[in-house]
This record gives structure tokens, C-alpha cells and sequence, in this order.
């Protein structure tokens, strides 16, 4: 090995705020030498991906339109990661709070009302936080692993709604093919842009936000939460319920997961097919990592997600490069982003050279000694 | 792949040309609507990687065709793996606006999509495969895929040990109906006792999906495997395992130089040349075209090495019959899975109930999926 990973005392912070920038520094060169192998003109290539994407109004909208969804379930699965409860089936409770919206949407079909949208709303969360109630459920109850029982719940939900879609609530005039009808007016969301296509689901993206940023850092309920996953034991000790916080942050991720997942049917699609999201309840759970599990840090790595797939199609458009290789350059970018943040707890060491020691790191070597010998050879 | 990818660069290297002739020219001709000597803009919207050796790969070959057939005279892009859903309009709008003067959405999950942006851009002339919603600037097109499962069907019935046929089927749409049961109809002709075993992957492309579905029908006696997907991966598991299998939407030899017994094979290219020529010559209008193997529309590889002469000869006859209109895959008696009779003898079904399919024929097991 050329170098060695050596464990900070404190995160560093220069590389909390320097290490994106690495990332990004990163992505730009791995991209020249990508697009450069390809015989595409690189300056190009990033014009296609990171500018021409966002240069006009409408391309920002749908920028906004994409990042709603993968915002308002990461900020919610952060909570429970930072309590560390897995849930990884917020693509389940997604589609599990489209179905019952749109249930709610098909129900009042051409009933012009107010408040028939704000009921799809409520309808969305109830059915995402049910489907995430199991998983909770048979965790509080039986100590089911989440990971497990929240991610299988989302193929079950998959195949509900191609139940639903062929079934129960198929467009009657649509000669047998799977999607419902088309929302009436009252049952879509509105636009707050008009002309473009983005929603309500944006602003609601943005308050909640803000709300889990207050939830986190000014309440006891987010201090407990990161108490119990930080350190259950001491958790417990300080008299916080285990319980309590798995069946909140399991609700409160299907209630954000089914929300989302109502705003994409009520809103872009405006009728439920038999998949109604390409992902988002997977992809918010790199969101969440990629934004450190903070609120502020989520908001933009959903946005910079958001724009990456944008920027893909556009420079399929613009440069005809195959899928596969805009893929390969979303994967670099999250790569790099990720793996920067090593640099914040731990500092590279380069061969040869002696370990920084400062005095806690001798006392803390003294006292454990096998863990100092541990990180040192964790390379 | 290797082709398209060859031919790809070039592209690349011609629009590098013009973006930078362009810069200049487009100042000038900004307010000029369409110059007579601008090239005609033809986009593509894939649902599975041009690389899926199936149906994609099929309409990528029919957008290869049109830079072939009209040189400098077109320009074409293509946008791959495009979900069907929210994404769809997204891509539309944005080659819409990007100054496309035709494009083509290759997959039925696009149908609302194309339509909502059609009626944003009016000028905009679109082209939906296997849908049903047209408008003044939508038209729609898709092939007879039932006429080559018929041909195919014949030849699995006679080829069958197991008398169980093993078919991968991909969302219950009356498309893949239609192709399930034509299939079966014409398999029981030739042999009253085979049946045929379904599963829905609901998906059109995904290979892991696809390999596990055919090694669970092979599991479960299936000795042909025939798809309704989009990728080679049945046809290798039924070349590992030594069973047979039929390629779908493109001749898929390569991967299952044994196993392949014969694949039907998407021709776009003459329809997608005469739909752009139209564009040019100003003679463009909203239809429905539903054409077959007469047309070639619906074509045929080689046979495999493995199909003898009798069963080769049984084929050709169904298709000859088919294209000279003295034989119709929904030719009565049809009996439904209850035995009951829903076609009688010397009946044909109509158009319309074929686009609208919505149960099993005699022959195939398991309900449809509701």
C-alpha cells in the first residue's frame, strides 16, 4: 500500500466543506479521461451534463420535478439512519401511497372538489406509513431484521399495483391495456410554475426540509433519536424507547415515501401505471448518504442526483452518447462524492511516513491498545 | 453493437462539424422557421438499451436505415432506457424542443406521454408503436407480431417431447395475449396434447429476470422456451440447459447457436424510411398501420440447425398461408380454456376483438393475470 488511513480525533472541517469540491475535481478529471477514451470533446460532454440541463426555466422546473420525489423520501430516511433504523422499502411505501391516493382520486372521478386532492394527500402518507407499519411491526414485535422485511415488502408492493392496474382499477375504456384513467382536474396537483410541470410536491420538498432540520438539531425527539443510533445502550439508559424510535422513523419515512409517491401519480404521470417510479424510494436512500443524513446536505444531493439524470439524457441527446456511458458517469460522481468523506474522519498517511500522534490518540493507543493497531493496518 | 457504435462516432464527428457551422448559420437563420436545405430531425425514444439484442436493438437498426436511406438530408438521436412514467415526457419535451421534426416512441407505455406533448407541439409529428391514441399530429404503427407466433407455434407443437411449451410473457397487455394465444392455437392444431406454461416478469427488459423465469419453466418440464421480452437471456438458458427456444424481435443465432430453432425478426426499416420521406415530401398524416408477414413487417431468420425437414415444410405452409390470406391465425373453432367455444368453425376474429384480447385460448394453463 502506498498509504495508510489514520483515524482523525475530530472530523475535519476543511474537508467537511473541501471534500465535494475533491469529489467534484475527481469526477471532472475520471471524465476527461472517459470522454477523452470515447473521442468526445470533454468541455462538451460537461456543457451537455451540468449546464444545458438547467440553462432555461423549464429545464430548472424539471429539475425540480425530478429532485421533489428523491428529497422528500431521503430527508425522511435520513432521520431513521441517523436513529439507525434501515428502512430500505421506501420504494414499497411509495408505491403503496400511489395506489391509495389514485384509489381516492378514482373513487370521486369526476367529482370537481376541493377536497378531494388534500384527501388523494392524506390517503398517499396512510397507505405508505400501513406498508411501513409492517416492517416496524414485525421488528418491535418479532426483532425481524428492517433491511430484510422493508425491501421484500417493496416487491409485493410492485406486484399489488400490477394487480391494481389489470384489475380493480383499470380505465374501463382503455380496451384492456393496465393503467387507470387520467385524473380529473380536481385530482391533479397544481403547478407553480406555469407552463412547466412542476408541483406542489417541490414546495412541499422544501418545508420538509426545513421541519426535519428543526426535528434534528432543536427538539428532544431528534436528540433522542440520535442518541438511540448513535449509541443505543446509552440511549437506554437515558430512558429513550428503542421501540419508540423504530415505529417513528418507519412512519415517518413510508408517510414521506407514500406522499411522494402520490404527489408522481397526482402530478407528472396524472394516472396510475403499472410502475410508477423509476426508482426513486432506492435511489433516495444514495441521496441520503450523499447528504451526510443532514436535511440541507439532502436537499442538494437530490438536486445534484437529479440533475445528473437530467444532465445523462441530455448529453444522449446532444452528444449521442449510449446509456451506458452517461451511467458510468453518474456512478463516478456519486463514487467520488461518497468516498471523499473519508477524508473528513480519517487523514492519508503516505507510506513511510510516521503516524500523526496527538495526545489523546497516545492516550486513547494506550488505554486499547489493539484498536490503535487495528486502524492502522485498516487499509 | 459493434456496428452502431462504429457508426455513432461518425455521427459524432459530423455534428462536431456542425455545431460549429451551425453557430454561425443559426444566427442568421434563427427567425427562419425550417431552411429547405436543413436537415429533417428525427428522434428516437428507447425503453431498453439499444444493446438488447431484441426489440430496441431492432428500431435502432430502423433508425440506421433512415441515415443510410437520406444521408445528409436527415439527423437522428436517440435516447435509451427510458422509463415509462414521468421520465417519458420529460425526454419528449425536451426533443421537441430541441427542434425535432418527427419522432418515434417505441414502447405502449409511452402512449399518454406522447400524446400530452403532441398537443404542447402541434407542428411536431410523432410516432407511437403499439398504441391506440392518435391525434392530428400522432399516428400509430405496430407489426402483426401474432402471424410469426403462429408460424412459431406450428413448429414448437411438433418439436415438443415434453408436450409443455415454457413462455416468458411480459405485461398482460392484449398484445402479449394475442401472441400467447395465436401461438396456442396453432401448436394445438398440429398437437392436440401440448400446453403451455406462462409466466409474467412485468417487465420488457431484464435479462436476470428473464434467465430465471426460463430456468423455472424448464424446471418445470417446458423442453421450448418462447418470450415475449426483450433480450436474448431465455434463449441462453435454453442453450445451457439444451432445450430449444425461439428468438424474439431480432435473430438472436449468436447466443443459442443450437437452441435457436427459428426467430421472428421486427423489420421497421421500410415503414420508418416511408413515414420520413412523408415528412419531407409534406405528405404526412395521423394513420394506423398494422401490418404483417405479407408486408415484411414480421420476418423470419434462418432455421436452426436442429429443425427437421417435415417441421420446416409444416411452417412454411402456415406462413405462405398466412401471407396469401387462405389461412388467419384467429380462425375458428377457437375454444377457451373452459372448452367452451368462442370462435366457431369457419369464423375469423375481427380486428377489433384481437386489440382488445383479454382471455386464453385452449392449450394455455394458469388464469391471465386481472
Amino acid at each position: 500500500m502506498l498509504f495508510s488511513l489514520q483515524r482523525r480525533q475530530q472530523p475535519s472541517t476543511f474537508w467537511v466543506f473541501f471534500a465535494p469540491v475533491a469529489a467534484l475535481i475527481m469526477t471532472l478529471l475520471a471524465g476527461l479521461v472517459l470522454f477523452g477514451l470515447l473521442g468526445i470533446p470533454a468541455a462538451e460532454a460537461f456543457y451537455a451534463f451540468f449546464i444545458e440541463p438547467v440553462s432555461s426555466l423549464y429545464g430548472l422546473s424539471e429539475l425540480g420535478v425530478k429532485a421533489a420525489p428523491l428529497i422528500i423520501i431521503a430527508t425522511a430516511l435520513s432521520v431513521g439512519f441517523r436513529a439507525g433504523v434501515w428502512n430500505i422499502g421506501a420504494e414499497g411505501q411509495l408505491i403503496a401511497g400511489a395506489i391509495a391516493g389514485a384509489a381516492v382520486a378514482l373513487w370521486f372521478y369526476e367529482v370537481d372538489a376541493y377536497f378531494v386532492l388534500p384527501l388523494m394527500i392524506l390517503a398517499g402518507m396512510a397507505g405508505g406509513m400501513l406498508w411501513a407499519a409492517i416492517p416496524a411491526l414485525l421488528k418491535t414485535r418479532f426483532n425481524a431484521n428492517e433491511i430484510l422485511t422493508s425491501l421484500m415488502l417493496s416487491y409485493v408492493a410492485a406486484l399489488l399495483l400490477s394487480y391494481m392496474v389489470h384489475g380493480p382499477m383499470r380505465d374501463p375504456d382503455g380496451f384492456n391495456f393496465p393503467e387507470s384513467r387520467l385524473f380529473h382536474e380536481a385530482a391533479t396537483m397544481p403547478v407553480i410554475l406555469p407552463g412547466t410541470r412542476l408541483h406542489m410536491g417541490f414546495l412541499v420538498a422544501l418545508l420538509l426540509v426545513l421541519c426535519i432540520w428543526l426535528l434534528l438539531s432543536r427538539t428532544m425527539l431528534g436528540f433522542s433519536l440520535k442518541v438511540t443510533g448513535a449509541a443505543p445502550r446509552a440511549g437506554r439508559f437515558a430512558g429513550f424507547s428503542q421501540n419508540g424510535a423504530i415505529w417513528f422513523s418507519l412512519l415517518l419515512g413510508g408517510g414521506a415515501a407514500g406522499a411522494a409517491g402520490l404527489f408522481e401519480v397526482a402530478g407528472p404521470i396524472g394516472q396510475l401505471l403499472p410502475s410508477v417510479s423509476p426508482g426513486y424510494g432506492f435511489t433516495a436512500i444514495i441521496v441520503a448518504f450523499v447528504g451526510r443524513l443532514h436535511p440541507v446536505g439532502v436537499l442538494f444531493a437530490g438536486l445534484l442526483l437529479a440533475l445528473s439524470y437530467l444532465g445523462g439524457e441530455s448529453a444522449q441527446i446532444s452528444l449521442n452518447l449510449p446509456v451506458a456511458v452517461t451511467g458510468v458517469f453518474q456512478g463516478l460522481l456519486l463514487f467520488f462524492l461518497l468516498a471523499a468523506d473519508v477524508l473528513i474522519l480519517y487523514r492519508v498517511i503516505p507510506r513511510g511516513r510516521r503516524p500523526v500522534i496527538d495526545e489523546r490518540t497516545r492516550e486513547a493507543s494506550r488505554n486499547q491498545p489493539s484498536q490503535a493497531h487495528r486502524s492502522e493496518g485498516n487499509t | 453493437m459493434f456496428r452502431s457504435n462504429s457508426d455513432r462516432s461518425i455521427g459524432v464527428g459530423r455534428r462536431i462539424k456542425k455545431v460549429a457551422l451551425g453557430l454561425a448559420a443559426s444566427l442568421v437563420l434563427a427567425t427562419v422557421a425550417h431552411a429547405a436545405d436543413d436537415p429533417l430531425k428525427v428522434g428516437f425514444v428507447y425503453v431498453g438499451p439499444i444493446g438488447d439484442h431484441g426489440w430496441t436493438y431492432r428500431h435502432d437498426v430502423g433508425r440506421l436505415a433512415i441515415e443510410k436511406e437520406f444521408g445528409d438530408k436527415v439527423e437522428t438521436t436517440f435516447v435509451e432506457s427510458v422509463a415509462e412514467g414521468a421520465d417519458a415526457e420529460r425526454v419528449l419535451r425536451k426533443l421537441a424542443m430541441d427542434g425535432h421534426d418527427l419522432i418515434f416512441t417505441t414502447s405502449f407505455g409511452y402512449m399518454n406521454a406522447t400524446n400530452k406533448v403532441a398537443k404542447a407541439f402541434p407542428k411536431i409529428k410523432f410516432e407511437h408503436a403499439t398504441g391506440y391514441k392518435r391525434a392530428a399530429n400522432v399516428s400509430t404503427y405496430s407489426a402483426r407480431f401474432y402471424e410469426g407466433r403462429a408460424v412459431i407455434g406450428t413448429m414448437a407443437g411438433m418439436m415438443t417431447k415434453s408436450n409443455v411449451i415454457g413462455y416468458i410473457a411480459s405485461f398482460p397487455i392484449p398484445e402479449v395475449v394475442r401472441g400467447i394465444n395465436a401461438f396456442a392455437i396453432a401448436m394445438r392444431k398440429v398437437n392436440p396434447d401440448a400446453e403451455i406454461k406462462v409466466i409474467w416478469v412485468n417487465t420488457w427488459y431484464d435479462p436476470g429476470k428473464e434467465a430465471d423465469a426460463a430456468k423455472t419453466l424448464i424446471d418445470q418440464g417446458a423442453d421450448i422456451i418462447t418470450q415475449h421480452t426483450d433480450s436474448p437471456a431465455a434463449l441462453q438458458v435454453a442453450e445451457e440447459r439444451g432445450v430449444y427456444g425461439f428468438g424474439q424481435a431480432s435473430d438472436m443465432m449468436a447466443f443459442a447457436p443450437k437452441a435457436q430453432l427459428q426467430s421472428i425478426v421486427d423489420d421497421w426499416d421500410p415503414y420508418y424510411i416511408e413515414r420520413v420521406k412523408a415528412v419531407m415530401d409534406g405528405t404526412w398524416e395521423s394513420q394506423d398501420t398494422w401490418k404483417g408477414i405479407k408486408s415484411g413487417m414480421v420476418g423470419f431468420s434462418e432455421y436452426g440447425q436442429s429443425v427437421p425437414d417435415d417441421v420446416k415444410a409444416a411452417a412454411e405452409v402456415v406462413r405462405e398461408g398466412i401471407v396469401d390470406g387462405s389461412l388467419h391465425p384467429f380462425q375458428g373453432p377457437i375454444n377457451n380454456q373452459q372448452g367452451e367455444e368462442v370462435v366457431a368453425e369457419g369464423e375469423v376474429l375481427g380486428d377489433d376483438v384481437l386489440l382488445g384480447m383479454n382471455y386464453y385460448v385452449e392449450g394455455v394453463q394458469g388464469s391471465l393475470p386481472k
